[in-house]
């Protein structure tokens, strides 16, 4: 029986076959998947916000901003036995839900925390394979280790693998 | 932002604040209507951002929302957000009885600026019975309006608050038809950026900690 691993906001879980990882609800959130495609193993983060240098308090979840989720996932995969060079990633999310004609820097974190993603994916020499990032519309995403395919629904744009 | 220094008292005030201004909000709509319009007392939460999902069905659910940035001296986020069949309604309702379509990417211009409109109305009376309330200078900016999974809409909320914490404070108020009394009819949901609180509690004379 394959079960689906689900990934909450500012989470990070690993999966492996038969099993399938998930995250609902993407916004301007960005999904983040890294993969072993020899290994078969993959992992998942949903990524909040761009940069932990914005943190304010001192507690942190390190699940919440780009730099540290996909550091913290990356040094998951390896600890489970994935190889650094084997290393990609599949991302999606980034979003813009609402259109705003007077956009403060605060508007515009679906775009921000997709450059993040991407500077911090080839910090650590992880090519991304394929995205599905911007737009309008929300995302749920489903990544299956096995056949390495990401599965995204939208609301208003349907259903695509990538 | 320091939860801790958050009394009952500080709760009952924000739940004050749900209280009066989506009473005025729930007036306004039922102008609007012509027909009776009932809320529930508001909840106030302190929760975290998976639990505020599940406050309107589940992160996938889809809704139809009004979204609006507060500005001014106490700022915030401020989310009208309806289940998609009862924003069909409220709008076949007010354009004269005739049948909308809300799902499926299928909306008309139309409807999409009449609920936008709705948005503006009952977010702007509530603004301005917590303006009158707290004697805090509160404008509202523009309206946005989405159709879309309530996860990815509700989380555009959460940005300033997820800077300093994990939980936010919500102040949600319910609306149900007189009628039919468990029907909800749709969510106004008041989510003041961390310092904000401060500033909301002090001009009511009670200060935190």
């Amino acid at each position: 029986m394959s079960e689906i691993v689900k990934v909450g906001i500012a989470d990070i879980d690993l999966v492996t076959p038969p099993d399938t990882i998930r995250t609902t609800g993407l916004g301007s959130c960005v999904g983040v998947i890294i993969f072993d495609d020899r290994k078969k193993i993959a992992g998942m983060a949903h990524v909040m916000l761009p940069d932990s240098s914005l943190i304010k308090s001192a507690s942190m979840n390190i699940g919440k901003y780009a730099d540290t989720a996909i550091e913290a996932l990356y040094d998951m995969l390896i600890k489970k036995g994935a190889i650094a060079k084997n290393l990609k990633a599949k991302i999606a999310g980034g979003a813009q839900m609402f259109q705003f004609t007077s956009g403060s820097e605060m508007m515009r974190i679906g775009p921000r925390n997709v450059e993040s993603v991407k500077h911090q994916l080839n910090q650590l020499n992880v090519p991304i394979i394929t995205s599905d990032v911007g737009g309008s519309s929300g995302r749920t995403i489903e990544f299956d280790p096995e056949s390495t395919r990401l599965t995204i629904k939208t609301v208003n744009a349907g259903t695509k693998v990538i | 932002m320091d939860f801790t220094k958050i009394t009952p008292i500080h709760l009952d005030i924000l739940r004050e604040i749900g209280n009066i201004g989506a009473g005025h909000a729930a007036t306004a709509l039922s102008t609007m209507l012509n027909k009776a319009v009932d809320m529930k007392v508001p909840s106030v939460k302190i929760i975290s951002f998976e639990e505020i999902t599940e406050m309107v069905g589940g992160s996938e659910n889809i809704v139809a929302s009004v979204f609006l940035r507060i500005v001014g001296d106490a700022p915030g986020c401020m989310f009208f957000m309806l289940p998609i069949e009862q924003a069909e309604h409220l709008l076949g309702d007010l354009l004269g009885g005739q049948t909308v379509q809300l799902a499926e990417g299928e909306y008309s211009e139309m409807a999409l600026s009449a609920l936008q409109e709705v948005g503006n109305i009952l977010s702007g009376s509530y603004l301005t019975s917590f303006s009158d309330f707290t004697g805090l200078n509160l404008q509202p900016s523009v309206p946005a309006t989405s159709i879309d999974m309530a996860g990815a809409i509700l989380s555009f909320g959460l940005f300033e608050i997820s800077t300093v914490s994990d939980y936010a404070i919500v102040i949600d108020t319910a609306f149900t038809d007189m009628k039919k009394h468990d029907e909800v009819k749709g969510h106004f949901f008041l989510l003041p950026d961390p310092e904000s609180f401060s500033k909301i509690f002090n001009a009511l004379g009670v200060p935190m900690g």
